[in-house]
């Protein structure tokens, strides 16, 4: 049978188990929008940019909705892609972008809204491909599926010239084996490192399990939990991480880092083993390197080869999937317990807790920490929470307090701004049965709001709470901090939330004190419709504790202590 | 110190692209880059020398397996290697001095291909040792232009980096498999 290389594309998709596009057509992708028509089973979203469109694939795929598949014409649709794209490379997220590309005897002659969209997103693309002849479409489609899902995920781009869509050939599905010579992602450690780990976990006093987002990735939950309880040892976990290990364990820290608890970051410093389960020292993560846990001993189980040995030197590499090596290990644990290392922790909690946990009274003023907690306690800790970036997505990382995996999308490594209401739109599609939360910024909203017309037009619901600061409220910090209170640039005039979320036929509620913030959580929980709440909080708040960037992890920069006749709040 | 690093790919539009950017985008400096078939159809071989420590070979090592069309790379740098690289040099040449170039080039075991009135291509091939030191000699006569291709690299004995490969030895970064 003779197909045309879009109903090849939209029939290998269909192949791939994809029930969603987020698209936007243009001149050089119509040939693919025509041949949508025949494919009842493909559902088509209409983002407002592109740029929500990746983002939408991206909350869509670390939903569990499978790979996300956004597609945009060439030029600028496909040059809007590149932060979403971007994005989508450092939190290693599956998503296959499908640009249109112009003819490809045109390419290279400076066309309408020709642009190099390989060129430009080689270094945050997985892999990327142009496809100029409408016989490599399938194959192509079938290894950016494969690519992006396999391994460490990423982004894959197909940019596929117009010709190429509209050619028509004898064609057939062919499921035979993928060939790429050059990839391979099913890599597993060596025995002897295996043995050479063991011993480094029966020998340590103070070791410390430092969760990523491979936990997550590998599905690797229950033997994360087997590992640390088997050998009593405590976990922290990254901003990606969280998730992985339920808050309300026993034997978790919380989160590590610049925004971690402090008694985490102390306890990396003191520990005599850390135990990276897929993640990458990050700097957010590991302060100075020079200081970094230097009584530490270091296993590394990942799956990216590149990231052994890249910023932090460690004793043991255990190349792999998290999930498998872990359950090569487990057997071979002998069950112990740290009681001297874990009851010092609980020490450094104590210490700490009064000063660093939430414990500002209501004074009148609305304090951030004080909403997210709210949200967390008025949705039973089980709402899918999107974050934006900024102090926003701090705060909801240290009072949202995490016990189900898969609950948590934030963009951790590019740290995008206008991330948190497409993904979340994205999220809500591919688990439509779910509370899903967006948290952002009063600066991040706006860089993408013009998607709450997507969720409109879809009839999505999702609930968004804008931490409203009037201020870029990170950059803010850093200059009250670290550039005495020159506030260039940071504070920032918005519009009324409410108003705007009624421009879209929508739901706006405006809170101004700590007593309406059950109130209006509640609405938005019965509201059909996606409703856009305006928390304007403490102006000049400041995350704590932090770790100046470039300093060591236990500098931290903590909470002014509370005055004494402050009231304790109970978390 | 140098390091010449042998890479394996696939011969597709824009490998090259890939391998270049990856340098550049990791701050890496090539000294030399040759690329060109091998024996195999669909795989071309790129021989990089780069300067760079040893911890920072075995990382570039490894992001150039994380290219989708890198099939193999090895570090030959002390491993026992022949190593070849090609220059023409345009040499002005006066009838005083033509006899004693012409012996300079004996001396050297070069070849002379091209002969005007008052110039001469001289080909010579050797590892970069031996082809500097002849541009040196050749230099007070008066280079006019000269091209070198860069260094390509071969390990000595029967073993053939594609043989590695097809073993399914070569699978990535040395102990990290």
């Amino acid at each position: 049978m003779k197909y045309t290389g879009a109903q090849i594309l939209l029939e290998c998709l269909v192949r791939e188990g994809v029930k969603t596009i987020f698209g936007y057509p243009g001149g050089a992708n119509l040939p693919i929008y025509d041949a949508l028509n025949h494919y009842p089973s493909i559902h088509h979203v209409l983002g407002r940019h592109e740029q929500g469109l990746t983002h939408m694939a991206d909350g869509y795929a670390r939903a569990g909705g499978g790979v996300g598949v956004a597609m945009a014409t060439s030029g600028p649709g496909a040059t809007n892609m590149v932060t979403g794209i971007a994005t989508a490379m450092m939190d290693s997220s599956p998503i296959v972008c499908i640009t249109g590309q112009v003819a490809s005897y045109y390419i290279g002659y400076d066309a309408f809204q020709e642009t190099d969209i390989t060129g430009i997103t080689l270094p945050i693309t997985k892999h990327n491909y142009l496809v100029t002849d409408v016989r490599d479409i399938a194959h192509t489609v079938r290894e950016a599926f494969y690519i992006a899902r396999t391994g460490r995920p990423g982004p894959v781009l197909i940019d596929i010239a117009k010709d190429a869509q509209q050619n028509a050939i004898e064609w057939a599905y062919d499921d035979s084996p993928i060939r790429l010579p050059g990839y391979r992602p099913d890599k597993r450690p060596l025995p002897a490192d295996l043995q050479r780990a063991l011993e480094l976990i029966h020998s340590a006093k103070r070791p410390l399990i430092l969760a990523g987002q491979g936990v997550l990735q590998s599905n690797a939950m229950r033997e994360l939990r087997e590992f640390a309880e088997k050998t009593q040892t405590p976990v922290a976990v990254t901003l990606l991480g969280i998730g992985g290990f339920p808050a309300s364990h026993p034997l978790s820290l919380g989160m590590m880092g610049m925004h971690g608890e402090a008694w985490t970051n102390r306890a990396i410093q003191q520990a005599d083993l850390l135990l990276a389960f897929g993640m990458r020292f990050d700097d957010r993560v590991t302060g100075s390197l020079k200081t970094y846990a230097p009584n530490a001993r270091k296993i590394h189980i990942e799956i990216d080869p590149s990231e052994i040995n890249k910023n932090v030197k460690v004793d043991v590499a255990l190349v792999g999937d998290l999930r498998e090596t872990l359950q090569q290990i487990i057997p071979h644990l002998d069950a112990c317990c740290h009681e001297e290392w874990i009851a010092s922790i609980q020490a450094m909690k104590d210490e700490v807790r009064p000063r660093d946990i939430q414990n500002l009274p209501d004074t009148g003023h609305l304090y951030a920490a004080h909403v997210i907690n709210d949200l967390w306690r008025y949705t039973n800790g089980k709402a899918l929470i999107v974050t934006d970036v900024g102090q926003h997505q701090m705060w909801a990382a240290q009072y949202y307090h995490q016990d189900d995996p898969h609950l948590w999308i934030t963009s951790g490594g590019l740290g995008t701004m206008g991330f948190g209401l497409p993904a979340g739109i994205g999220a809500k599609i591919a688990r439509p049965n779910d509370e899903v939360w967006v948290v952002a910024g009063d600066g991040g909203f706006q860089m993408t709001m013009a998607e709450l017309a997507t969720a409109v037009q879809e009839n999505i619901k999702v609930n968004v709470a804008i931490i409203n600061n009037g201020y870029l409220g990170m950059v803010r910090q850093w200059q009250q901090l670290f550039y005495e209170k020159r506030y260039m640039g940071t504070p920032m005039l918005s519009p009324d939330f409410v108003k705007v979320a009624e421009a879209y036929g929508l739901t706006g509620i405006q809170v101004n004190k700590r007593p309406e913030v059950e109130g209006a959580i509640r609405k938005a929980q019965e509201t059909p419709g996606t409703v856009v709440i305006d928390f304007r909080v403490e102006a000049e708040d400041c995350v704590y504790p932090m770790v100046p960037a470039g300093a060591s992890l236990d500098a931290m920069i903590r909470r002014p202590t509370p005055e004494p006749e402050m009231e304790f709040d109970e978390i | 110190m140098q390091h010449t690093l042998i890479a394996l790919v696939e011969d597709k539009p824009g490998v090259l692209n890939r391998v270049a950017s990856l340098f550049r985008r990791r701050a890496f400096n090539i000294e030399s880059l040759t690329v060109g078939h091998t024996d195999q159809p669909g795989i071309s071989r790129m021989t990089i020398v780069i300067d760079s420590d040893q911890v920072s070979t075995e990382r570039v090592t490894s992001y150039l397996y994380k290219l989708v069309n890198v099939i193999q790379v090895e570090d030959l740098t002390a491993r026992p290697t022949v190593n070849r690289d090609l220059a023409m040099i345009k040499v002005s040449v006066t009838p005083t001095n033509r006899t004693e170039i012409i012996q300079l080039v004996d001396v050297f075991r070069a070849r002379i291909v091209d002969v005007s009135n008052d110039s001469m291509i001289v080909e010579i091939t050797g590892d970069e040792e031996k082809i500097d030191g002849f541009v040196e000699v050749l230099r007070p006569y008066g280079i006019i232009e000269m091209v070198r291709t860069g260094m390509v690299s071969m390990l000595r004995g029967s073993t053939a980096l594609t043989t590695l490969y097809q073993n399914g030895n070569g699978n990535g970064n040395g102990k990290s498999h």
